[in-house]
């Protein structure tokens, strides 16, 4: 007897033990990289806002082709630097004037000209030349939301890690079968080399045969059968249930294979650039067609599917025809969301929420939306990119005296009537 | 209290502790009603839902969960081709634009969503209306989603394109030989409209512009003729009047430009330590108005004095002060003790006064007028220089036109904004005459008693679809922009169509931009007036929209004597009839507006009808009572039946029965609610008379329930309402103040707020703050359906009115006291206040003060609802809002039992997409849907709802400032009921921001008006009262 219940009290520990080790596991902590910071010139410094300001990312970047070639030593291709200005002021009429490098670049890149810039003053075009110039070749595209390596939020509780340590308490345990096991025959063996000296009883109990058909017809087992069975069906419904409306990874065939992955991956084009309200209003807007024209207007023609999924797009412009697309991200409409008050006021990245979306061929929906992965964020003390920046926000003025730094839950952030009205 | 014997009471029934009352006092909800069919009357136990009934409705429900759980539906998300810059999806874009209704103006701004427009607001920029907004144009949003629009142009009973229309029309008009043509319309402000008008006539010779008012003040105009050579209403300025007189003109409610004379009144309302200090006359520190009328308006009910009389003697108690003032006339005019207090008070402030009077009788209007030349008044408080033109309609030359009609003298005739056959007193027999005239044309949105009776019908569009301008008064103009594109791509503003038909193909828009270059803006920026959406003109090249020296057929004499023995011709005997309009309904032309029927009256508190209001003494001695069905003869013929109305303050021997119900063709909502009383008003001497003898009830037996919301909440005999005069605040500014003492356990007696349970909790960022200054509430109602339309708020229907469950987040209670010290009297076992002897006893009832107190949930810091929720479905922000939260709601209804102000709203029923509640517009129609608040819930079945202190603007005002990196500024974010308010008497912002409005005004006024309701129960509310102060001696 008295076996049996030190026996008990060694799983009890070791189960301890393990789910101690499990926790500290599964609470890991991220440090963001350092934005790169370039000691650049005070004209390159210009250069560099005007970069982003111009619109001059959405086709290029520094170091790698884009819709546009790679800038990196544009100079020293061009024979004269006026020739450059004047193309980037107005390409065509470069082109037009029969010089033989515009005329090489308009062919290598699908005939496209690069849009007309004569908003810019030459010096604000050196200023960008300076800015090409003197780009440290790490920063590729700082100025994107997608681009740059901002960290996320792993919403899943760290799956791979749990995953590792559940694989060890299984060998743990089996290990621990195997050696009980062990100890059992080895005991048994000893006894029956002295069965002689034993009396009748405790000859029975080592000589004894285990009887399975009594013990599957017993009511203990039947009770424990129905009981884990009632338990795993309570467990699977109310799983089932929680994600009743849970669309996580919902990724419907849309009209237009457009590909998130290509635009916003490869070319690198700003989020911003296309979902023009995320900064200013509740809806982060989905393109209207007039956006998509300002490249599509050149651009017929794409690697993946060629001109038929562009052709679509032109045939909506031409018949003035909205295109349908399929709504991915559905809150129910109790809940008020808000893109303006998470990107703008909140300074969130785009993927924190929807995921490594500069990856995505076809857009599904990242995260679940429930209310529950809302609630997390809000209450994140470990991660710097969700707290509240109240020391660049001057409408959190009143509460830099007492505080650094604060969650969103420490500003209200968890009240009901922040998001249900 | 410190006045012990003063008594307040909501209604008779409280005032008289009837049973009833007294059952459903101590009831919150009343649960005998049966709410699986929402009908009123019946209670039996059948109708509830058995046990079997409730196991089927389970299975399917989790079968039908089930089901739709397993796939989501699939949603489309469509954008613009082609994006227009100023729209962001999810942003709110402003226009600015003018509500026109026939005589009525407010300068306006319309807030659109996604190109919806869903919200009316007061544009502060307008010289005119100051911000300030009526219910009625607060409710114009949802009349342009009205489905009995007509959707295209009609011949007859069936549809016409334009151009056919216009083929036919055009040559119609060229066909008539020189026929005479008459355009009939309610007044026109629009200069370019009248411009389109005169181009019409010049083309077409023979035509005359007509134009009438449903609420005419015609004689008005013909007494300012007679008097000053000028046929013009002029511009009252009640800002400058200390002595404000009125006979029977509801300036407040109903006349001519209440949101204007509102802003005015308000001024000489507002007190504060400031004030108080700087004054140099304490007497006048208030203006102090006198009311002299018959039934109860809302101008009535905020009067420092009023004095009942029969419409009929009115003229005779002008004369008594004429006499007063003046002097000389021979008429035998009452004598009144309240007449005489206000003559000496108006000849001490002369040229700082105003008498006006409501009647539409050219001599009692002379006499007003040459009351006013004697204190002085014309040029000071009165500027006929500055005409307002908001009221332009000639009575004579309607029943001219009528009479003409009738003689099949008139060849065609056009209507615009004009439903005589409905609103006219001779409208039935207009209508038969019609069909001989031989074009007949309707701009009417809809087939109405008129326009089902014309040849053609060419709906006009909605205000918030067309372009037009206005010029309420002479040099302030204002603009009309689209809002929307037409709904209906059939249909064209009336202006459009009368250029059309006169041959002139210039659309509205460049002939409206044109007339403002021409002859308008005078050098003025265009896009700068449109921006403003108001326009002042210096400039005197405009031409006058109304010709001041307008011929009258009648001629007026001026002379004294004459009218006196006319005044004293006019009494007559026996019961009489008074006939008013409504805050709500106004003159009925947008009486399909659920809105408005919905809206209590303010005084009654009566919703969904009109009723025949009667006096207490008349009621005590007929043994009527209220809802007793009687038939109201009129010089002896029956002309309807409607229930009975017990009204407070209603003179002796007369009865008030409001226009603007009763449309058979307004619409599904509208249709056969009350009775039309326009046939009652009788036409003499060249105006419409609103008030005449010969009336009699005959009790028909019958019951028909009045919709009234006024016994739903009781007071309980507490000080919810406090109040003091002039003088005891002169010497105390915390005159009235009442303050509670609770007993401790130790026997001392504290203040409330020395015993607490509560932990309190930190506001560290803003604490939302709500005051509402009692003194300048006038009651309008402008703030309830502003709310109701910026919170999605359903109406439900007069039997769920009956059955108590109306659903308006912010109700005006209206509260009658007495000033007097009443005895009481046991009689039938009740306690009867009386005054006088057991011989002539007076009824408290007979004249009673009000007061109008806005209530909505008051944000307590300590809240009773918060604690009894089982499921923490509301709970307390740390900016200091009491939040519900929908979703979480099981519907225990705990919190609405536990709250002390009655101001939670329980959904007893779905209100949306259910065919029985049909009248809720705005929730079960296609088009009445796009009105609704993207931002707010529509809440379903069987969730509790209340004020919200417009959250979703506060959250919208804060993001607006973080995204400009700043605190966000007072007066910035506003709750839709301050938004509207006409005489700022409610004032929110944050009182954590020391240059707010309110932490002012708190700083100011604590210890001294500001008070909280219910401050022994010690829920620490949100919202502070300042005190009502009257004008009166003690």
């Amino acid at each position: 007897m008295s076996q049996t219940i030190s026996c008990s009290c060694f799983y009890r520990s070791l189960l301890t033990f393990f789910f101690a080790l499990f926790l500290s596991f599964s609470t890991f902590s991220q440090t963001p990289p350092a934005p790169a910071a370039g000691g650049l010139s005070p004209d390159a410094q210009k250069g560099e806002s005007l970069f982003k300001v111009a619109g001059c990312n959405t086709c290029h970047a520094i170091d790698e082709k884009k819709v546009g070639p790679a800038l990196r030593g544009v100079q020293k291709r061009w024979s004269s630097q006026a020739q450059l200005i004047n193309f980037v002021r107005n390409s065509t009429k470069v082109i037009a004037s029969g010089d033989p490098y515009a005329n090489k670049i308009y062919n290598e890149n699908a005939k496209t000209p690069m849009p007309a810039h004569e908003f810019l003053a030459e010096a604000d075009v050196k200023a960008i030349l300076a800015y090409v110039k003197e780009a440290p070749a790490t920063v590729v595209d700082k100025g994107t939301t997608t681009g740059g390596g901002g960290n996320t939020i792993n919403t899943s509780g760290g799956s791979g890690n749990s995953g590792i340590i559940l694989t060890l308490i299984i060998v743990v345990l089996v290990l621990v079968l195997i050696s009980l096991t062990l100890v059992l025959v080895f005991i048994k063996r000893y006894l029956k080399e002295k069965e002689a000296t034993l009396i009748e009883e405790e000859k029975s109990l080592v000589n004894q045969k285990f009887d399975f058909g009594a013990f599957f017809k017993s009511t203990g087992f039947i009770a424990t059968v129905i009981f884990i069975f009632v338990c795993i069906a309570l467990r699977e419904t109310y799983i089932g249930l929680l994600s009743v409306g849970v669309e996580q990874n919902y990724a419907p065939k849309q009209p237009i294979p457009f590909s998130h992955k290509l635009h916003a991956g490869q070319y690198k084009i700003d989020c911003n650039y296309c979902h023009t309200g995320v900064m200013k209003a509740k809806q982060a807007n989905i393109p209207s067609i007039n956006i998509c024209m300002n490249c599509h207007s050149n651009i017929k023609e794409g690697p993946k599917y060629g001109k038929a999924a562009i052709a679509v797009l032109l045939d909506h412009y031409e018949k003035q025809k909205p295109i349908e697309w399929v709504r991915i991200h559905n809150l129910p409409d109790l809940a008020y969301f808000n893109h303006a008050q998470h990107v703008n006021a909140g300074k969130l990245e785009c993927k924190t929420c929807h995921g490594a979306i500069d990856t995505m061929e076809v857009v599904r929906q990242a995260s679940p939306l429930t209310m529950g992965w809302c609630i997390n964020c809000h209450r994140a003390a470990d991660s710097n990119n969700v707290r509240v920046k109240i020391q660049d926000n001057e409408y959190y003025a009143k509460f830099r005296a007492k505080h650094k730094d604060m969650t969103v839950e420490q500003i209200g952030g968890l009240e009901c009537s922040k998001c249900h009205y | 209290m410190k006045d012990t014997t003063k008594k307040y009471w909501k209604g008779l029934e409280e005032l008289n502790n009837e049973p009833e009352f007294l059952k459903q006092a101590q009831n919150e909800f009343p649960d005998y009603l049966p709410i699986k069919e929402s009908s009123g009357k019946d209670t039996s136990e059948s109708s509830g839902t058995d046990r079997r009934d409730f196991l089927k409705l389970l299975g399917f429900g989790v079968a039908a969960a089930s089901l739709a759980a397993c796939e989501a539906p699939v949603k489309k998300v469509i954008p613009y081709v082609n994006k227009p810059e100023e729209i962001d999806p999810g942003n709110a874009v402003w226009y600015a634009s003018t509500y026109m209704d026939g005589g009525e103006y407010c300068s306006v701004l319309v807030k659109t969503r996604e190109g919806r427009p869903i919200k009316i607001e007061g544009n502060r920029l307008s010289k005119v209306t100051w911000g300030g907004t009526s219910a009625r144009a607060q409710a114009s949003v949802l009349s342009l989603y009205d489905s009995a629009r007509l959707t295209s142009f009609y011949a007859g009973k069936s549809a016409k394109s334009k151009a056919e229309a216009d083929k036919e029309i055009i040559a119609k008009l060229n066909n008539l030989n020189g026929g005479a043509i008459r355009i009939v319309s309610s007044t026109i402000m629009s200069p370019t409209t009248k411009k389109a008008i005169a181009e019409f006539a010049a083309k077409y010779s023979n035509t005359e512009h007509i134009q009438y008012d449903a609420n005419s003040v015609s004689g008005l105009i013909k007494a300012n003729k007679a008097s000053f050579g000028k046929a013009v209403v002029p511009s009252y300025d009640f800002s400058k009047a200390k002595v404000i007189v009125s006979f029977g003109a509801d300036f407040l409610g109903t006349w001519i430009s209440p949101v204007e004379y509102a802003a005015q009144y308000a001024k000489n309302k507002k007190l504060g330590e400031s004030i108080k200090k700087n004054s140099t006359d304490n007497e006048f520190l208030l203006a102090r108005h006198y009311q002299v009328e018959t039934n109860l308006s809302l101008t009535g009910c905020n009067a420092d004095f009023r004095l009942p009389i029969k419409p009929s003697e009115e003229g005779l108690y002008v004369a008594a002060l004429y006499n007063e003032i003046v002097g000389g006339l021979s008429v035998n005019a009452p004598k009144s003790e309240i007449l005489s207090k206000a003559a000496e008070d108006l000849k001490n402030s002369k040229g700082k006064s105003l008498v006006v009077s409501g009647s539409n009788d050219v001599n009692v209007q002379i006499l007003v007028n040459e009351i006013n030349k004697a204190l002085g008044n014309i040029g000071t408080t009165i500027d006929l220089e500055t005409p307002s033109y908001q009221r332009q309609g000639d009575d004579e030359r309607m029943a001219g036109f009528i009479e003409d009609v009738k003689a099949g003298k008139v060849a065609a005739v056009i209507f615009y904004n004009a439903n005589p056959v409905y609103d006219h007193p001779m409208g039935k027999e207009l209508g038969e005459a019609l069909s001989k005239v031989s074009l007949s044309i309707s701009f009417s949105d809809r087939m109405d008693e008129t326009s089902s009776k014309c040849a053609y019908v060419c709906p006009d569009f909605h205000y918030l679809e067309a372009w037009n301008d206005a010029e309420p008064k002479k040099g302030y103009y204002s603009l009309v922009q689209p809002t929307i594109s037409p709904l209906f791509k059939d249909t064209r503003s009336a202006q459009e169509s009368l250029l059309v038909w006169t041959g002139n193909n210039t659309d509205y828009y460049t002939y409206l931009t044109n007339n403002w270059k021409q002859n308008i803006l005078n050098g003025g920026d265009w896009n700068q007036a449109l921006h403003d959406g108001v326009y002042q003109s210096s400039g005197s090249t405009q031409v006058a929209i109304v010709s001041e020296t307008a011929a009258t057929e009648t001629a007026v004499s001026t002379d004294l004597n004459s009218i006196a023995s006319a005044i004293a011709s006019a009494k007559s005997s026996g019961l009489e009839l008074k006939v008013y309009e409504k805050i709500g309904l106004g003159s009925g032309s947008q009486a399909n507006n659920p809105w408005l029927q919905e809206l209590p009256d303010p005084i009654s508190k009566a919703t969904w009808g009109n009723y025949v209001a009667v006096s207490v003494s008349y009621a005590k001695d007929k043994g009527l009572k209220s809802g007793d069905v009687v038939s109201v003869t009129v010089d002896g013929k029956e002309a309807f039946k409607l229930p009975v109305l017990v009204q407070p303050g209603q003179a002796k021997d007369t009865v008030s029965i409001a226009i603007g119900y009763g449309r058979t063709n307004a619409g599904k909502a509208g249709d056969k609610i009350g009775q039309n009383v326009y046939p009652l008003l009788a036409y003499s001497n060249g105006t419409l008379k609103y008030n005449r003898g010969g009336v009699d009830l005959k009790p028909t037996g019958d019951f028909e329930e009045i919709a009234q919301t006024q016994t739903h909440q009781t007071i309980m005999g507490r000080a919810i309402i406090q109040d003091a005069t002039l003088p005891e605040y002169i010497t105390d500014s915390a005159a009235g103040r009442f303050y509670p003492k609770v007993t401790t356990a130790d026997g001392k007696k504290v203040a409330p707020k020395d015993v607490t349970v509560w932990w309190e909790h930190e506001k560290p960022n803003h604490l939302w703050t709500m005051v509402i200054d009692l003194n300048s509430c006038i009651g309008c109602g402008s703030c309830t359906i502003s709310c109701q339309a910026e919170n999605n708020i359903p109406v439900v229907g007069k039997k769920e009115v009956i059955n108590r469950r109306e659903m308006h987040w912010l109700r005006i209670d209206r509260y009658y006291s007495t000033a007097e010290t009443w005895s009481t009297k046991k009689e039938h076992g009740k306690d009867k206040y009386f005054k006088g002897d057991a011989t002539a006893w007076e009824y408290p009832e007979e004249n009673p003060e009000v007061t109008f107190q806005p209530m909505l949930c008051q944000q307590c810091n300590h809240a009773p609802c918060e604690t009894v929720c089982p499921v923490a479905a509301t709970t307390h922000s740390s900016e200091g809002l009491n939040q519900m939260a929908y979703n979480r709601c099981i519907g225990t209804r705990y919190c609405a039992n536990n709250c002390p102000y009655k101001v939670r709203r329980f959904n007893w029923f779905k209100y949306f997409d259910n065919d029985k509640f049909f009248m809720n517009t705005s929730m079960n129609t296609q088009l009445g849907r796009m009105v609704l608040n993207p931002d707010v819930t529509v809440r379903s079945r069987g969730v509790m709802e209340k004020c919200t202190f417009c959250v979703q603007r506060i959250q919208e005002g804060k993001l607006t400032a973080k995204k400009e990196n700043r605190r966000p500024v007072d007066g910035e974010i506003l709750t839709a009921c301050a938004s509207a308010c006409p005489t700022n008497a409610i004032m929110f912002g944050d009182i954590n921001d020391a240059s707010s409005q309110v932490w002012n005004q708190l700083s100011e006024e604590n210890k001294k008006r500001a008070y909280t309701v219910l401050e022994e129960v010690n829920t620490r509310p949100n919202i502070a009262y300042l005190t009502r102060i009257r004008n009166k001696q003690a």
